[in-house]
């Protein structure tokens, strides 16, 4: 009789929480008393990427410092909507000075709490991928060439969101923004340019760089917990999906970064030194159109025969990225696989 | 206050700003109906018990079993499992194995000896139920949990109708179910042996306030087959109930069942258990119209008896039938080709179907008999106030399931009588009449959100191998043991009604769920919410629904 050892719960580990999990398997969103870094009143759009995300990733960072942690914040949306004078939604310590040096400001905060003895106290850096990979790169770059004690979050929604959705560095190909609009030949944002800002990181061989997504929180809380216990540079990088930017559902913004890692547009992966250690690999395939279709910055896409070749595109650029980082396994996920776990991801 | 160097504000602030009036849809957490539930004809409430199951607690959830059904471990053998057709899971991977989780906790209750106390005050109303199947036994039960004083009087020496005198042993082992029965009847039931002619006569007798017939179909239906005079013919029902009381009749070494219902697949499985050679189920249409369930044909199938299609038997000889060939016309109805074969068979056994003895509501009036079943209301009353009737007597399917069902029904119909003097004979102003009469929302599959739940596939039962049924009575199916119960209770999606995962919780992006504590789920903070939906889209099982803010 093929029987599974009880192991199994309802939700596995696929969901925030569960009745069935012991304390230590739950995650930290789960907790009644978690950080709530980043509480309400602040002032995104529903259903905001962003926001979840750093919520996602600041509880964690609390929980994995004890609480003992400061965060600078880049300008962007996230600054923007959490403290327009005098309210402050931000329930940790945390500053904010200019649009491009939020990572020198962070070493700057690192140098300090090594200067006072301090080393207890954690700095993290967090801007949007505008100020981390367009604005502030030199700042970051620097950060990483002398391996500052610092953690660098980009919450990365592909555009200048807060001014208007314009073309960022992170901005994906064929994408609508308001300045690469849905017009002429090749409507929307061009192929071939951007910057790929965690293959970059990696180049500088910093203690530990890595990807996610605010539909895996467990993967995500994770690698925030992971990145603490080096110290040094780390780097990580968050999809986090704009409704009004992309022009989707605001209740489906998880559903689309989901979608975003599960058809590979969006390799999610940890590595330490320069080296990948390990990918969260595809549970279930799907192709590029379901995620592509549910925003209206892709919509051109839908119209016309040069959009079906454009998916098809967008589409290799996703195979691509499955043999490149090797996101799918081999064999088929059939009935009695385990659910992805965090404590049985593969380290090499 | 006392601020450090350089410090001029006070610590900020957000909650100032009340962005729940941005909202135009507000999330509303629901409870809806699972499939599973809204399948049962016993009305149990299938999620419920699994889900206390899910943490090892299987006393209270044989406890939720037994507010609707008092045989869980004989359910958990013979029933057809409408439940499992209907669940969720079934589509994601298969279904969840609901049966075999009934039937861990039935067995498990038997063997912890655990008992439903009657805790109603004693109603001073008396109740004779006429019939100890399955469904006068779930309505003498669930009359006494009421407070009623309870006599059940049937023929048969021994309580269990058609469970004890229709269905094998190898499907439903005698120690169980006169454990179950047991722990019924000591709850203070009379149990009489008699048989009821005048049920009228038999309430003034025994001064009893109202009446549930339940006495079942316990007489074959005869075909006419011309026969020569040495052919053996007998019906299923009385092959099974004598084998019942230990005493089978000779079959031979060739039996032909003809019929092509559940009791034909008992009768063949019987008669290969009794030592015939050759079974040969004869049936005038095809496999996919057989009223059989799968299950039972494929079992005997695996058991080695052959099944013939479009057949009719036209004549019976000693030692051999003549079969006629049949073809199916354009409405699916068996028509004749006057192709004929002949079958050797010693014995026929014929498994046409079963009726009612209703001689017992001979002289009552305002009885409505038609298609020699008793018309009832919705509340199982028949036109006679007081009288009420379920189980196979009654227009319904015929299975263990339906019978325990209208039991429970009839039940709560009569204490509405008895105590609020309910007369129009439809149960409509029972208490629950309101709530069984609305349209039930049921959680249908494209609420759930999948993505949450692991990929598991159902336990199978092991099952004697077949050479080893064929040779005794010994239970074919087996049981789950406790750890395989619990994975199996495990795999529940919870259609529709919250198991507290903190995902609506843990994905709202302005922290507007309250998380409430255990047992106690979550409230939506209105203040906050921003309706954006996505703690609606992530719900695993469909529990929340988003509804239009009034202007």
């Amino acid at each position: 009789m093929p029987v599974q050892p009880v192991k199994f719960y309802q939700v596995g580990s696929f969901a925030v929480g569960n009745r069935l999990l012991t304390d230590d398997e739950r995650s930290v969103q789960s907790e009644s008393d978690r950080t709530n870094s980043l509480n309400c009143g602040h002032r995104a759009c529903q259903g905001c990427g962003e926001a979840l995300g750093a919520r996602y990733a600041l509880d964690a960072a609390m929980r994995a410092t004890s609480r003992q942690m400061v965060a600078v914040n880049s300008t962007g949306c996230l600054e923007v909507f959490s403290t327009p004078y005098p309210e402050t939604s931000w329930q940790i310590p945390w500053i904010h000075s200019l649009f491009g040096n939020a990572p020198a400001v962070a070493t700057g905060v690192a140098a300090a709490m090594r200067a006072k003895g301090r080393t207890d106290v954690r700095v993290v850096g967090q801007g949007g991928d505008g100020g981390t990979v367009d604005i502030g790169f030199a700042c970051l770059s620097g950060m990483f060439e002398r391996n500052d004690d610092v953690l660098f979050i980009c919450y990365d929604n592909e555009a200048y969101m807060n001014t208007g959705v314009q073309r960022s560095g992170a901005t994906p190909p064929a994408a609508r923004t308001a300045t690469t609009p849905a017009v002429g030949p090749q409507p929307g944002n061009s192929f071939g340019q951007g910057k790929n800002a965690p293959l970059i990181a990696m180049a500088h061989e910093i203690p530990y760089v890595a990807t996610a997504t605010v539909a895996g929180l467990r993967d995500l809380e994770y690698k925030v917990q992971r990145a603490m216990e080096f110290r040094g540079a780390r780097y990580l990088h968050i999809l986090v999906p704009c409704p009004l930017g992309w022009g989707s559902a605001p209740g489906d913004t998880i559903r689309i970064a989901r979608l975003a890692e599960q058809t590979g547009l969006f390799p999610v992966f940890e590595a330490e030194a320069g080296d990948v250690v390990s990918v969260s690999k595809i549970r279930r395939k799907a192709p590029v159109e379901d995620y592509l279709k549910l925003q209206n910055r892709y919509a051109h896409l839908f119209r016309t025969a040069d959009g079906a070749e454009t998916i098809a595109r967008l589409q290799r650029m996703a195979d691509r990225n499955i043999a490149r980082f090797g996101l799918l396994d081999p064999e088929p996920s059939g009935p009695g696989r385990a659910p992805v776990s965090t404590a049985s991801r593969e380290r090499s | 206050m006392d601020r450090p160097f350089a410090i001029t504000l006070n610590p900020g602030s957000s909650l100032a700003n009340k962005t729940g009036s941005w909202r135009t849809e507000r999330p509303v957490y629901v409870d809806l109906l699972p499939p599973c539930n809204h399948a049962c004809p016993a009305g149990e409430n299938i999620q419920q018990w699994l889900y206390r199951a899910e943490d090892g607690g299987y006393e209270s959830a044989w406890r939720q079993i037994m507010a609707d059904n008092p045989l869980p471990a004989v359910m958990g053998r013979v029933c057809y499992r409408p439940c499992e057709t209907a669940c969720n899971r079934g589509q994601l991977d298969e279904a969840v194995g609901i049966n075999s989780v009934e039937r861990f906790l039935g067995d498990e209750a038997i063997k912890r000896g655990w008992t439903v106390p009657v805790t109603a005050a004693d109603s001073g109303k008396k109740v004779l139920v006429v019939g100890a199947g399955p469904s006068g036994l779930s309505a003498a039960y669930h009359l006494r949990l009421l407070g009623h004083r309870v006599t059940v009087r049937d023929q048969a020496p021994q309580p269990g109708g058609m469970m004890r005198y229709g269905i094998p042993a190898y499907r439903l082992p005698r120690p169980v179910l006169d454990a179950e029965i047991g722990r019924i009847l000591a709850m203070g039931i009379t149990f009489e042996q008699g048989k009821v002619t005048d049920i009228e006569k038999a309430m003034a007798d025994g001064g009893f306030d109202a009446a549930f017939l339940a006495v079942g179909a316990q007489h074959g239906r005869r075909a006419y087959i011309p026969a020569g005079d040495s052919a053996k013919i007998l019906d299923a029902v009385t092959l099974l109930h004598e084998t019942a009381d230990g005493d089978p009749p000779q079959l031979g070494r060739r039996v032909a069942v003809y019929g092509g219902g559940n009791t034909a697949m008992d009768a063949a499985r019987t008669a290969r258990r009794l030592g015939a050679t050759d079974a040969v189920v004869v049936y005038r249409r095809t496999r996919d119209r057989m009223p059989a369930h799968d299950v039972e044909v494929e079992e005997a199938a695996d058991e080695g008896v052959r099944m013939m299609w479009l057949s009719t038997i036209t004549r019976a000889d000693e030692g051999k039938l003549v079969i006629e060939k049949m073809r199916l016309d354009a409405t699916g109805f068996p028509q004749p080709t006057g192709e004929f074969t002949e079958l050797a068979a010693d014995t026929v056994v014929l498994a046409l179907g079963q009726e009612s003895e209703l001689s017992l509501l001979d002289v009552v009036p305002g009885i409505t008999i038609s298609d020699g079943v008793v018309q009832v209301g919705t509340g199982l009353m028949t036109g006679r106030p007081g009288i009420f009737a379920g189980g196979d007597m009654v227009p319904a399917e015929r299975t263990v399931t339906v019978g325990i069902g209208h039991g429970k029904k009839a039940a709560r119909s009569i204490d509405a009588f008895l105590r609020e003097g309910v007369q129009d004979g439809n149960g409509r102003t029972c208490a629950n009449a309101a709530t069984e009469l609305a349209e039930p929302r049921v959680a249908g599959f494209d609420r759930l959100n999948t993505w949450y739940y692991s990929d598991a596939p159902a336990t199978i039962r092991p099952q004697l191998d077949a050479a080893r049924r064929i040779s005794s009575f010994d239970e074919v199916t087996g049981g789950l043991d406790e750890s395989t119960a619990l994975f199996e209770a495990r795999r529940c999606l919870s259609c529709g009604n919250c198991f507290e995962c903190d995902n609506c919780y843990g994905v709202c992006p302005d922290n507007a769920v309250i998380k409430l504590g255990p047992g106690q789920r979550y409230q939506i903070d209105l203040d906050y919410c921003k309706g954006c939906g996505i703690c609606v889209a992530e719900c695993p099982c469909g529990a929340i629904d988003m509804i239009p803010e009034r202007t």
